[in-house]
């Protein structure tokens, strides 16, 4: 077992409306990220992906709140810092964040060496330019971007390689742990396996130490992640070595997800997708019990009285269900 | 599987032109196109090798430099904006991002509306609309009481989606051009909107072309697979032998790059 670079426990956060109504987004979610693993994060679009993202930074601001909960990064907590020193000291250095639509974050007036001495001017003034442009180039060179982009306009550059040097730029103060929040949902194919071998080259060259990668398309967290944890309605439902979360889920939730897996591969067509019916839960006043109680195929009374723990199975395996392991491989069983 | 006997549109030629002198770019190259009626066809390629240019040539969106465009049988005319709108009786579409594909000023009652009096229903009582709104609306899973006097940007991505099916399934259209129906949807709902589409497809026995550079989404929803390098189609074919069994190296390149679950990834080759 490796040192823990990024550990998280019982983390609540939450969201406070224009009516001053509370939406807990992320709800007591709890994770460990070893040196050099990376953790993916899958679940559909409003399960508080990227709140957990958001809130992992410990950079807070309106209508995001912190609630309760640590942040331990190397040892150090960063839980209840303010959000000006979080900026300063843990932003960029600790943890770095790549959102959605990182590509947009370059400024079309500036050339990319602007806006990366801009960058690390912010947390080291004493920095001359010539000493960014080569660590700039340095950088670049690693990551396999040609050195010729540091003088160009975001104009110029394709939306892969936007992405890319947005990329270059996050890590260039070389953080601990990257978020990387769909890095790749707005690029075609191509682009999109040149960010994931990116991120790799930078696992392995060592500019970052440990990854967690945020998506819904599930075959390619298989393929970038170590572990995946399935989120659902602000909670951890499942949790699992990538290879046990895509073919032997067992969440309700989890099974589901993994019948909407869309692969070139023999099979397919044969096999059809099964949507999950139903909608989640609003989460201004979630239900006492289960949160995917009404959208669950196997629901029982019990699910639906209080909320269902974490239960653990083997190592590092846990899922959230009232039903025993035993209980849900029969119930898939039967179908 | 689509019987091939009538042709439903045709394409001679094809050939899409952006500028000129210096910055001369050929985005569709002479692409021949034929669509057999109730088939669904897939064109994929990555971003810039022309698709959504092809597709809006089709819908007749912007005009061709070169090529005839021949639906079911006679080449279309759409010299004049009314032309156009006959047009567009017979060929529909549904764009990748559907947060502008609406008019920001109309109600959802309004859009809904707008496609039964294209249909020719102006003149029905007014019960008559609400319950054939209704009706469209149950067909994709959104409750129409819960849509009146709203507007569309009040909805998710993908009920907006929804409703664009559910505009579809109103207006009951020959061709449906689908531009990246599902790319800015995520997995979980992606499902449930191709299935809705199929099942409408098989409901009016519509014609469907589907533009996407999932490769994956191509396999699953089509009979005939057309692979698009640089505005020309390197390979066509049945989507089994095209996917399963492809010949052209970009076709293979394309697979090989969509990560998969029962093969390596190979990330080497970038």
């Amino acid at each position: 077992m490796g040192k823990v670079i990024l550990e998280v426990r019982e983390l609540t956060t939450k969201y406070v409306t224009r009516f001053r109504e509370d939406v807990y987004a992320v709800d007591h979610v709890s994770l460990k990220v070893e040196e050099g693993k990376s953790l993916g994060i899958a679940g559909e679009s409003g399960c508080g992906k990227s709140t957990l993202a958001l809130s992992l930074m410990g950079y807070y601001f309106p209508p995001l709140h912190y609630i309760s909960g640590d942040i331990i990064i190397d040892g150090r907590n960063i839980s209840g810092m303010k959000p000006d020193d979080v900026r300063k000291s843990i932003l960029g250095r600790e943890i770095a964040y790549i959102p959605q639509a990182a590509m947009n974050a370059l400024n079309p007036t500036q050339k990319v060496i602007h806006f990366i001495e801009d960058v690390v001017q912010a947390h080291d003034p004493t920095k001359s330019k010539k000493e960014i442009y080569e660590m700039a180039r340095t950088l670049f060179e690693t990551v396999g971007l040609p050195a010729s982009v540091l003088q160009k306009y975001s104009v110029e550059l394709s939306g892969g390689m936007k992405q890319r040097t947005v990329i270059a730029v996050a890590v260039i103060l070389g953080p601990k742990v990257l978020i990387a929040d769909e890095p790749s949902s707005a690029l075609d194919v191509t682009s999109q396996k040149m960010v994931i071998k990116m991120l790799r080259d930078l696992m392995e060259s060592g500019f970052i130490k440990a990854m967690i990668f945020i998506t819904h398309e599930l075959p390619l967290l298989y393929n970038v992640t170590d572990d995946i944890m399935v989120m659902y309605a602000g909670q951890i439902v499942e949790k699992g070595t990538a290879r046990e979360a895509v073919f032997d889920p067992l969440h309700p939730y989890a099974k589901g997800l993994m019948g909407s897996i869309i692969v070139p591969e023999e099979g397919l067509r044969s096999a059809r997708l099964t949507a999950i019916p139903g909608v989640p839960p609003n989460l201004k006043n979630p239900p006492p019990g289960c949160r995917f109680a009404d959208r669950c195929k196997y629901v029982r009374p019990e699910c639906r009285v209080a909320s269902v723990p974490m239960r653990e199975v083997g190592e590092g395996r846990m899922y959230r269900c009232v039903l025993s392991e035993k209980e849900l491989r029969e119930a898939y069983q039967n179908g | 599987m689509a019987k091939r006997d009538q042709i439903c549109l045709e394409a001679r030629g094809l050939t899409k032109v952006f500028g000129f002198g210096r910055n001369r770019t050929v985005a569709v190259d002479h692409v021949d196109l034929t669509l057999y009626e109730g088939e669904v066809v897939s064109i994929v390629g990555e971003s810039g090798s022309g698709k959504t240019t092809l597709a809006k040539i089709l819908l007749g969106l912007i005009n061709e430099t070169e090529g005839e465009v021949y639906f079911q049988g006679k080449k279309r005319d759409i010299r004049s904006y009314r032309r156009k709108q006959e047009y567009w009786k017979n060929i529909q579409a549904i764009f990748q991002d559907p947060f502008s594909s609406y008019n920001i000023f109309n109600k959802i009652d309004t859009v809904l509306l707008d496609c039964i009096h294209m249909r020719g229903g102006r003149g029905l009582p007014h019960a008559q609309k609400v319950e054939m709104m209704a009706e469209a609306c149950r067909f994709v899973n959104l409750k129409f009481e819960e849509l009146t006097n709203k507007y569309p940007f009040e909805l998710s991505g993908g009920q907006m989606q929804r409703l664009m099916i559910a505009r579809i399934f109103l207006l009951k259209p020959k061709i449906l051009v689908a531009d990246e129906p599902t790319s800015m949807i995520d997995a979980c709902s992606r499902a449930t909107i191709l299935d809705m589409l199929m099942q409408l497809r098989n409901e009016i026995g519509m014609t469907v072309i589907f533009i996407t550079h999932d490769i994956g989404l191509a396999y699953y929803v089509s009979d005939t697979v057309y692979i698009m390098e640089r505005g020309r189609f390197v390979e066509s074919g049945s989507a089994d032998k095209v996917i399963l069994t492809p010949s052209h190296p970009y076709t293979k390149r394309l697979i090989s790059d969509v990560p998969k679950i029962y093969e390596e990834w190979d990330l080497s080759t970038v």
